[in-house]
């Protein structure tokens, strides 16, 4: 079946082919799609300043408001998407709200393959005691209920260290980190015993630069693959807390946050729709771009791997 | 198998202990005063008062001493009283939980038969129409978050069209089922009843689990339809599937024989993360809808402090996890008589 959608490869690159998730990158209409979801709101997030000027450049995720009416008020010229509860501007919060995603999702996910990856390198280059300890605490916290435990820590540090975003950025890697570690665990394993490996031992280089040049390298792969479809997954997650009331705290420009006040609505929230439908579409189209690319690189690198994430 | 089972078994109280420790240990993190909030209703007055009350709960303990209190209760079947439900942790399981299972499997049928059927359909018609349909339809409930999607369903099925309310009984079918004249078998009201006799609080129960079900279950068919149709996809392409149709059976034959048979065996893994999902699920479900279940009870007591019931929570959620695991392994390895003879 011919692809309609297809970037046309120019010619000198033919001749050094592209590095195989490139290629299933551009070939795809549905990671094409993602893509240019996820390079919009990249745009978005990059003109923030010009598209919805701070009125305190010191602090610009701080949502302005128009007065302090509980009320919600419909869009209208001053306010392009309304206002919700405590006329916090929408479109502002929208706006700022794309470059808090990105924030998060990055951060969260680079935190967890950074320790996970860690943890199972160490685990499994080790082996012994060392893997059976490791494996026992993974398996621990594994057996916590995520959103339960994500939560009952983000509660506990917002006040210990007074910042409500990075309470719920730690408590997300806190528990999050364990699907790493037992990936990169077996990806070393199957490495371990490779030629190339031994050879490298045979010639006397020391273990951490074979973990280092050999063996990381060739992991990469598979943990490109999850880590791409769990950044869509980490922004929803921390949505959740912000909705809950935990993560970002009142006023700040996070799409879960601004969604936190439509509870206080939901007898009324047909008349105001706006302020479930514009953070909730930024928030839906966000995801949906990242998960696009994610499932992308899933077909295209490792078809053995089947749908293994519960969301 | 018997030993495999059994050493799963004997490791789950070591997992549970582990789990409460780690859980305890995050609440100490909170200083003594903050923890005695627990335990009073009301600000006191002096300092005095305070430090009555943290001595009086053995507040300012070593953590070890703490513990050990703790769990000398729980083996005595104490698990404490919950400041979120203002009753002992232990009847607020009673309570909760059923209301849980209640909507866990009023979802979960939905899924699995909706979810693997259409997941065979799109890799029996790989690449036409319905393939693609589903397959957007998957990966859109992939991205939904999930309060986004309770949102909007209530306000288009509550506060426009006013079919379905949240909550999990309307305010008359409350105080009937409170009352004497009803007996509670199970603690879930549709089955209850049902029992009972009473077809009006049957439907009025039913009602108010149509819309948090349908938010749980879109949520979920995204998973059963992708790992159905890929594990369907797989077995087609086998050897075997081509020697049946050589043979001359009819394709429905070869479907329903042979093909169907084997592709199910990775759904069965399934059950298991989506038992995960539906326990992380349904606390925001049961949050916006306000449907009083463990969800909607773990959410109140994280965002208010109270340590004893976390830790109850904890302790059954994990336990069930864990369990739910060894089941799912058993099952697999019941399933597929290659995993039993390796």
């Amino acid at each position: 079946m011919t692809n309609p959608i297809t970037l046309e490869i120019p010619e000198r690159l033919q001749k050094h082919p592209l590095p195989a998730w490139v290629h299933a990158l551009l070939t795809n209409p549905v990671s094409i799609i993602g893509l240019l979801i996820v390079i919009v709101f990249a745009l978005v997030a990059l003109a923030a300043p010009v598209l919805a000027p701070p009125a305190d450049p010191t602090n610009p995720y701080q949502i302005p408001r128009d007065g302090f009416m509980a009320e919600p008020q419909p869009p209208s010229a001053a306010h392009p998407f309304g206002t919700t509860q405590g006329q916090y501007d929408l479109y502002y919060g929208v706006i700022w709200g794309t470059r808090t995603a990105f924030l998060v999702g990055l951060l969260v996910t680079g935190l967890t393959v950074l320790i996970g990856g860690t943890v199972g390198a160490l685990s499994a280059y080790f082996g012994g005691w060392v893997d059976e300890f490791l494996q026992r605490i993974v398996e621990i916290v594994l057996a916590f209920p995520f959103l339960l435990a994500a939560l009952t820590m983000a509660t506990i540090l917002a006040p210990k260290i007074h910042n409500g975003l990075l309470s719920g950025i730690i408590a997300l890697v806190a528990f999050s980190w364990t699907t790493y570690a037992r990936l990169i665990r077996g990806d070393v394993l199957a490495v371990k015993e490779r030629d190339y490996v031994l050879a490298a031992r045979a010639v006397g280089d020391p273990g951490w630069r074979i973990l280092l040049r050999h063996i990381l390298p060739n992991s990469i792969y598979s943990l490109l693959v999850v880590a791409s479809l769990d950044i869509g997954t980490y922004v929803l997650v921390f949505a959740a807390l912000s909705f809950l009331g935990l993560g970002a705290e009142q006023g700040y420009a996070d799409w879960g946050q601004l969604l936190s006040f439509a509870r206080n609505w939901i007898p009324d929230l047909a008349r105001f729709w706006y302020i479930v439908v514009f953070p909730g579409a930024a928030l839906l189209l966000f995801v949906l771009g990242w998960n696009l690319i994610g499932d992308a690189f899933r077909d295209a690198l490792d078809p053995k791997m089947r749908g293994q994430r519960a969301g | 198998m018997t030993r495999f089972i059994i050493r799963r078994l004997l490791i789950l109280p070591l997992i549970l202990l582990g789990l409460s420790i780690l859980i305890f240990g995050l609440l100490q993190l909170l200083d003594p005063a903050e923890r005695a909030a627990l335990y009073v209703s009301s600000p006191p007055k002096n300092p005095r008062a305070l430090q009555d009350i943290i001595e009086k709960y053995g507040l300012d303990q070593p953590i070890y001493a703490q513990y050990g209190d703790w769990l000398g209760r729980v083996l005595h079947g104490d698990l404490g009283w919950s400041k979120t439900a203002q009753m002992p942790v232990v009847q607020a399981l009673l309570e909760y939980f059923p209301a849980t299972l209640e909507l866990a499997l009023w979802s979960f049928i939905p899924i699995i038969v909706i979810g693997v059927w259409l997941g065979i359909q799109a890799a029996v018609h790989h690449d036409q129409w319905i393939d693609h349909l589903a397959r957007i339809f998957s990966i859109v409930g992939y991205s939904f978050p999930t309060f986004v999607f309770a949102l909007l369903m209530l306000m288009i099925f509550y506060a426009a069209l006013q079919w379905f309310p949240p909550g999990r009984l309307s305010d008359w079918a409350t105080a009937i089922v409170y009352s004497d004249a009803f007996h509670r078998f199970t603690g879930m009201n549709t089955v209850d009843s049902l029992l009972n006799g009473r077809l009006d609080i049957f439907l009025d129960a039913l009602r108010h689990l149509l819309l948090p079900a349908l938010t749980l279950a879109y949520i979920n068919w995204a998973l059963i339809l992708r790992v159905t149709r890929s594990s369907m996809l797989d077995v087609i392409r086998q050897d075997y599937i081509t020697v049946a149709r050589a043979k001359g059976l009819s394709e429905k034959q070869v479907m329903n024989r042979h093909a169907r048979p084997n592709a199910m065996i990775p759904v069965a893994t399934l059950g298991g993360l989506l038992l995960v999902s539906l326990l992380n699920g349904v606390v925001i479900t049961e949050t916006v809808f306000n449907y009083h279940g463990m969800g909607w009870w773990a959410a109140n007591a994280a965002l208010n402090f109270d340590a004893i019931s976390i830790l109850g929570i904890t302790l059954i959620d994990g336990g069930l996890l864990v369990l739910a695991n060894l089941v799912v392994d058993v099952a697999y390895a019941f399933l597929d008589p290659r995993i039993r003879l390796a």
